[in-house]
């Protein structure tokens, strides 16, 4: 088991003919992915390295079977892309494109939730989800995943960052800890997925035995989770919560990491997920540490 | 982006939301001038992005030419907390019969719009929420629907705006709508908003934030960028093209990713440092990158030691190392490096920052993020 995705998702890559949709979906494939088609309006009927390219979504859907998407386009052409896939009933749309407008964000969420409530969507501004062994679309380096571990505890990874994805992936790794499945949700201000949405699926996922959870500055996403995971979630977890010392009013990298008004902390966020049973630990090394802990007391 | 008082009423005036007649001037004869052509009473403010300016004595009102030149005079070159006053807005003072507040913007839990409407404005209004929550209407707008007048209408007859003002109130908040979502702002908030005896209602203060990621559809936000208040370190790194934020510590940072950048100054803070900087160099820390990273790091004068934390994913260890080796030959650094390099291929990246033969005074290569900080921060007190 995973979530989200597995061995039998069929993924298209929208903007294949790109430099990242090529290099990303070429090695999402290598992994062993089933990537079965790509998208470029005007291109179709030609192919990357053997896989066939589409002019639309549809046309690759009715082809293909896919009932997952992997947008690598620019930031001016990822809304249409996202609904666009939408509209084809793809179920699944993972979109890595950093650089969208929030008000455009903004409304593709809101015209998914009312149009297109069977599409879920993951990021944008994410490297995507990795389900080590089964399934990879996005950035992440797929050897840096510890497969899950059949007969052992494994563990669910849930992050706002890219690269404090890999470093939790990595602390795993060095530790020998499984990995059911490890979703990015972006760092934008409107992430399609969140925190809840991931929550839940791990609680539910026979596969996922705790979960680690790698929340930053902005927003209130980490304090909704706590209050999720306090009524909901019962599997074990450890957190890290990254931006401790940012300056307030600054954007730190991330559209949406910004303290503004006072909210939005890390401290506040961190007291909020410990006030939910959750183990927080003050560096990502610490985080790890500390889901080693947790696997050695549930093993 | 952060606009300063005068950009923001040129940007309402463009979504014709009405603001008083007035304009910048950056010299005292240039206050006097524009003062002359709004026509007195005028009022001179500072043009700071700093709170409490009139407190500083940053904003004064000026019955004739002289006054005005004497409060120019006083207010440009004025330092409010740490702020240095280089620019006037002067414009005609308005009679002021009440003050409302609204605001736009996003609301990231309910992922919707957010409009706050007040009749009482003019204050701080996060006192006015925190004292009588009730005297703020809040509203969300689903971005799809948008915001109609007879929505807006029916918002400030809740917040209590009296009869009189509710057309001109209404009005505005449509307006300020299509500048809040075509103008691509994080926050677009007029407080007050005033009523006049005339019984029009205007913009007094704008107060707008503009969402970065948005610029490539707004040519005109050139200027702004232009005029945004960077310390010499962001203008350099900004011609780098580097996202960098200065801190006010000693430790130079540099990292992949927003989120390990974030991490880094927090675990080089928790062994007893200080971060001199945020710096994001992405996914692809190639020379040119890394040599842009260490000659905006290196102009930092009260940097005394770096710290390079990169985590390999696509990018990959080898790759690193022949950059920063290639950067070093490129930029004669004053300050030693530490680096944590990790993730793939990391052990290849270890191997040929060992065999390049750099002196050891200079770079140190630690195996974890702590080690490093560790280290990092005790170079930088001269251990």
């Amino acid at each position: 088991m995973a979530i989200f995705v597995n061995q039998n998702t069929k993924v298209m890559v929208q903007g294949l003919t790109g430099g990242q949709g090529k290099y990303h979906g070429l090695r999402n494939k290598a992994y062993g992915t089933q990537v079965v088609g790509g998208v470029t309006p005007g291109k179709g009927g030609t192919d990357v390295e053997g896989i066939p390219v589409f002019n639309s979504v549809a046309e690759a859907v009715a082809a293909t079977g896919a009932d997952a998407s992997f947008i690598a386009v620019p930031p001016k052409a990822a809304s249409a892309a996202i609904l666009e896939a939408a509209a084809a009933g793809v179920r699944f749309v993972v979109c890595i494109t950093e650089g969208i407008p929030a008000q455009d964000e903004a409304k593709v969420y809101n015209t998914l939730v009312r149009d297109y409530p069977n599409t879920r969507l993951l990021g944008p501004n994410c490297p995507g989800i990795i389900s080590p062994g089964k399934c990879n679309i996005g950035i992440t380096a797929g050897e840096i995943a510890e497969l899950p571990k059949p007969g052992k505890k494994n563990v669910g990874i849930v992050s706002r960052s890219g690269t404090l994805t890999y470093q939790a992936l990595y602390e795993l790794k060095q530790r020998g800890i499984g990995v059911s499945t490890c979703v990015g949700i972006g760092g934008d201000p409107v992430p399609g997925t969140n925190f809840i949405d991931c929550l839940r699926e791990f609680q539910a996922d026979p596969e996922t035995d705790a979960i680690i959870m790698i929340g930053e500055i902005g927003g209130s996403a980490e304090e909704e989770a706590a209050e999720f995971i306090k009524a909901n979630v019962t599997k074990p977890m450890s957190a890290y919560i990254a931006g401790v010392t940012a300056p307030a009013g600054k954007k730190m990298g991330h559209a949406g990491a910004i303290v503004s008004g006072g909210k939005g902390t890390a401290q506040g966020k961190m007291d909020a997920l410990r006030a939910a049973g959750v183990k927080v630990g003050q560096n990502p090394t610490e985080a790890g540490d500390l889901m080693s802990e947790i696997i050695k007391s549930i093993s | 982006m952060d606009l300063f008082e005068y950009q923001g009423k040129q940007y309402f005036a463009r979504y014709d939301i009405p603001v008083s007649p007035g304009g910048a001037a950056d010299t005292v004869d240039e206050a006097v001038k524009v003062a002359d052509r709004s026509g007195y009473p005028v009022v001179v403010k500072a043009q700071v992005q700093v709170g409490g300016r009139g407190k500083a004595g940053g904003i004064k009102l000026a019955n004739n030419a002289e006054e005005t030149r004497f409060h120019a005079n006083n207010i440009l070159g004025m330092d409010i907390k740490g702020h240095v006053v280089k620019r006037l807005w002067v414009e005609h003072a308005s009679d002021i019969d009440e003050e409302y507040y609204a605001s736009f913007t996003l609301d990231r839990a309910a992922k919707k719009h957010l409009l706050m409407l007040s009749a009482q404005g003019g204050v701080d209004i996060e006192e006015v929420a925190e004292k009588d929550p009730d005297a703020i209407v809040k509203l969300h707008i689903d971005p799809v629907d948008g915001l109609s007048a007879a929505v807006a209408r029916t918002a400030a007859v809740d917040a209590k705006i009296p009869d009189k003002a509710l057309d001109g109130v209404a009005s505005i908040l449509v307006q300020l709508y299509r500048c809040f979502t075509e103008g691509d702002c994080d926050l677009a908030e007029i407080n007050p908003l005033i009523l006049k005896p005339t019984g029009e209602v205007h913009a007094l203060d704008a107060k707008v934030s503009l969402d970065n990621n948005a610029s490539f559809r707004h040519p005109e936000w050139e200027e702004y960028r232009a005029t945004e208040e960077l310390d010499a370190r962001e203008q350099l790194a900004r011609t780098h093209d580097l996202q960098y934020i200065g801190l006010d510590g000693t430790v130079g940072i540099i990292a992949n990713g927003a989120g390990l950048a974030m991490s880094t100054l927090d675990v080089v803070n928790q062994v007893g440092g200080k971060a001199a900087n945020f710096l994001d160099i992405g996914g692809g820390a190639n020379a040119d990158v890394m040599a842009a990273a260490l000659e905006v790091i290196n102009f930092d004068q009260n940097v005394s030691s770096i710290f390079i934390n990169i985590f390999g994913g696509i990018t990959r260890g080898e790759e690193v190392a022949t950059g920063i080796v290639e950067a070093l030959s490129r930029v004669d650094l004053r300050a030693p490096i530490v680096i944590r390099l990790d993730g793939t291929n990391a052990e290849q990246g270890r191997e040929i920052l060992k065999n390049a033969g750099i002196p050891e005074s200079k770079l140190v290569s630690k195996p974890t993020m702590l080690e490093a900080a560790r280290a990092a921060v005790a170079l930088s007190n001269g251990k």
